[in-house]
């Protein structure tokens, strides 16, 4: 049994290794279009976010549908240290301490909303994290910060409050965001984002503790009268689940140099996006998960050739996609049909 | 379950490369009618970018429906340097990361300039790949500062900062007010870039800022308070650097309120006597910075609303009028330069961005725009007033 799970992890590292040799190959031959290299890292981090998504809904089995506020607190905090230090440090170390300060923020949130939050259940916790999602969307719009020689000035009103020096530049300007965040994510490090988002969350849900918070899942009362600590590990989870989210909002704000929080990005509809592709994936299905996002991500793009016609398409797909891989009735009928195939 | 799962991540997997085999289908087979083109009378290829569906979708149609007529025009006509010039537009859904997408998509067409994008954020994004490429942009209506940051990229309308200062000057030159009131759209790009400008600038003018209200756009149906703040400050004037459809609201209310000051927009305002349902008799009197009305009489705007009116079904708005521009100030700088399509688009970008400086274009938002290399036109703003259910020239 165990060492077919190890089997099953493997699987879905070779699935992910074997997909970006394919890439860079196709792309240093010149077989790859610059539609689809531009697709690449959006995939990637989409994939990383629907990951965390199945740890905190899959694994932990709690609805969260603000899982776009974490992404979007590890962009912007990442964002506004990397335009700030763009000049003092070089590429690499500034990218990878830009990934650690958008990992710790975006765990330090879910930590501090996890505290009220995880006391809630079902439907009333998908409520009140879809309600966070807003409010760290709203606040983040009604932030001013500029940086000049004496150091950082800060409003919650307007640009012009702060007082800067005429030659010191506003980092983070309200509903305008952050412009100019220094291009530094390609897809060589989106799959490095991935691979290690996928041994984290795997090797958690093989562990001691993985077991403790599934045990939580299934039965929450049974869990714990055995004695597992429920809030110590609906915490951890939920936070590494953050945490993971802020990394793929690192990964964002450093693919697309303007950064917004407006709803397209950060809003319901982006986190229930994600949600779907968790579903489509299967819930508690990590590889899937992967896959799913990789798809749903490419399928409107692909289908660019078919004009406006094409959100109506994606939605049919959407649905027969639904039905074929979760409908008990499509199910049963698969499995005749792959049986009738085994006899023949 | 097990096999089933196999055989799902399987299928998955195949459809992935199905997906990516259909991607370098795409490439190889965009690359090859760019060959076959530049063997049989080679044809420029300008590229649209802007929001066809979704919320914004007016403003993303309205620029490449604009942009296509203007081909169409120019075609009918001879091309440009006697080549013609084909046309292809992307849906970008207001996303900047779409954006991006459809650019690259147009690049694997073979685009070789580039219309778009139609929106500030997503034209910025954009801008960041225009760049790297050297290819030649001209937003026709991205307003933000940042659009033009980068020296192969150009715009058609007013900056932002522009319009707020001249706002700012128009109502000080003609002493419309002695107290002014704003509301303004926080959660909007534009709306604040007007605002913050348009304060910054009313120091040491002979009227005062008296009031600065705002909201965002999941509060935009209710604005009593932002108008009774406004006539408790005594504000003579009230000034709207936000979109036409929230300032129908406003003006109704301000209405029932009974509270009747000057109001003031800026280009966003212009569509505000199309808005459904709304009693355009509460329009009279307001005044905007627009540079384009559709029912001007010379005859370049006759030609082209009756010409867009025919073809799409609706009146042009001023989001059309700067597409409109931005192709035949293409063209110029093309014929300026006599620019052939077998150039590379690099070459074309040097030739375009040099010729840009120099042209001095005539269309339909101004009868005479100017570039510097910064990439800000140089145009008169032109101020209408509302009478009688249409515009007429303030001055």
């Amino acid at each position: 049994m165990k060492s077919k799970k190890i089997r099953d992890n493997y699987i879905t590292y070779a699935v992910v290794i074997l997909a970006y040799i394919i890439f860079q190959i196709l792309a240093s031959t010149g077989h790859l279009s610059s539609h689809m290299k531009g697709l690449l890292v959006p995939m990637t981090y989409y994939a990383v976010i629907a990951v965390a998504l199945n740890l905190c809904v899959g694994i932990l089995g709690e609805l969260s549908i603000g899982h776009c506020g974490f992404m979007c607190i590890g962009a912007f905090t990442s964002a506004f240290f990397s335009k700030v230090t763009e000049e003092s440090i070089p590429q690499a170390p500034r990218f990878i301490l830009a990934f650690i300060i958008g990992i710790a923020f975006a765990a330090l949130f879910g930590f501090l909303i996890g505290i009220p939050v995880l006391r809630l259940k079902g439907d009333y916790l998908a409520i009140v994290t879809l309600a966070f999602g807003e409010i760290i969307k709203n606040i983040i719009n009604a932030f001013y910060i500029g940086v000049d020689s004496n150091g950082i000035h800060f409003s919650m009103k307007n640009s012009m409050e702060l007082g800067m020096d005429p030659e010191g530049e506003v980092i983070v300007n309200g509903a305008m965001g952050i412009t100019g965040t220094p291009h530094d994510a390609n897809f060589t490090i989106g799959i490095i984002v991935l691979l290690l988002t996928l041994i984290v969350v795997q090797n958690l849900v093989n562990s001691r503790d993985g077991r403790a918070i599934m045990a939580i899942r299934d039965n929450y009362i049974a869990a714990e009268a055995t004695g597992i600590n429920v809030t110590r590990y609906k915490m951890m989870a939920f936070t590494i689940s953050a945490a993971i989210a802020g990394a793929a909002g690192v990964l964002f704000s450093h693919n697309i140099t303007t950064l917004t929080a407006s709803s397209q990005y950060f809003g319901y509809n982006a986190s229930i996006m994600i949600l779907v592709y968790v579903v489509l994936g299967g819930i508690g299905n990590i590889r899937g998960s992967v896959i799913a996002a990789c798809i749903l991500y490419m399928l409107p793009e692909l289908l660019r050739g078919l004009n406006t016609y094409r959100m109506l398409i994606y939605s049919i797909v959407l649905i027969v996609m639904m039905i074929v891989n979760w409908s008990p009735k499509v199910i049963d009928y698969r499995k005749k049909l792959v049986a009738g195939f085994k006899k023949g | 379950m097990k096999k089933f799962k196999d055989l799902l991540s399987v299928t998955l997997v195949s459809a992935m490369l199905a997906g990516t085999i259909a991607g370098c289908g795409n490439a190889t087979e965009a690359t090859s009618t760019e060959e076959s083109a530049q063997a049989d009378g080679a044809v420029f290829k300008i590229g649209a970018i802007g929001p066809l569906t979704g919320g914004a979708a007016a403003y993303g149609n309205a620029v490449c429906n604009a942009a296509e007529l203007a081909v169409d025009e120019i075609n009918a006509a001879g091309g440009i340097n006697g080549y013609q010039v084909a046309y292809s537009k992307e849906d970008d859904e207001l996303n900047a990361e779409k954006s991006v997408n459809a650019y690259n998509t147009l690049k694997d067409w073979g685009m070789q300039l580039l219309v778009g994008s139609t929106t500030s954020a997503c034209s910025i994004a954009v801008s960041e790949y225009t760049k790297q490429d050297n290819m030649f942009q001209l937003t026709p209506s991205g307003s933000a500062e940042d659009c033009v940051k980068y020296d192969n990229v150009f715009r058609v309308c007013f900056s932002d900062p522009n319009q707020g200062i001249a706002s700012a000057q128009y109502i000080d030159e003609h002493s419309l007010a002695t107290k002014v009131g704003i509301i303004y759209d926080s959660s909007d790009v534009y709306s604040n870039g007007i605002y913050q400008k348009f304060v910054a600038e009313s120091e040491g003018k002979n009227y005062e800022v008296v009031s600065a209200e705002a909201f965002t756009q999941d509060n935009n149906t209710d604005f009593s308070v932002q108008l009774q703040k406004a006539k408790d400050a005594g504000a003579d004037l009230v000034f709207l650097p936000i979109y036409y459809k929230d300032a129908s609201l406003i003006l109704t209310q301000a209405n029932t309120m009974g509270y009747a000051p000057t109001f003031f927009g800026v280009d966003g305002m212009d569509g505000i006597l199309t808005v459904e349902n709304f009693d355009t008799s509460l329009a009279e009197g307001l005044m905007l910075l627009t540079p384009f009305a559709a029912d001007a009489t010379d005859d370049l705007t006759v030609n082209f609303v009756t010409n867009y009116q025919e073809k799409y079904g609706e009146v042009p708005n001023q989001f059309a009028a700067d597409a409109y521009d931005a192709v035949y100030i293409i063209k110029q700088a093309l014929e300026a330069k006599g620019a052939t399509p077998d150039m590379s688009v690099s070459d074309i970008c040097e030739a375009v961005k040099s010729a840009m400086t120099e042209i001095e274009a005539t269309g339909l938002t101004s009868s005479k725009m100017t570039w510097d290399a910064s990439g800000e036109p140089n145009k008169e703003p032109k101020a209408v007033v509302i009478k009688d259910g249409a515009y007429v020239s303030a001055d």
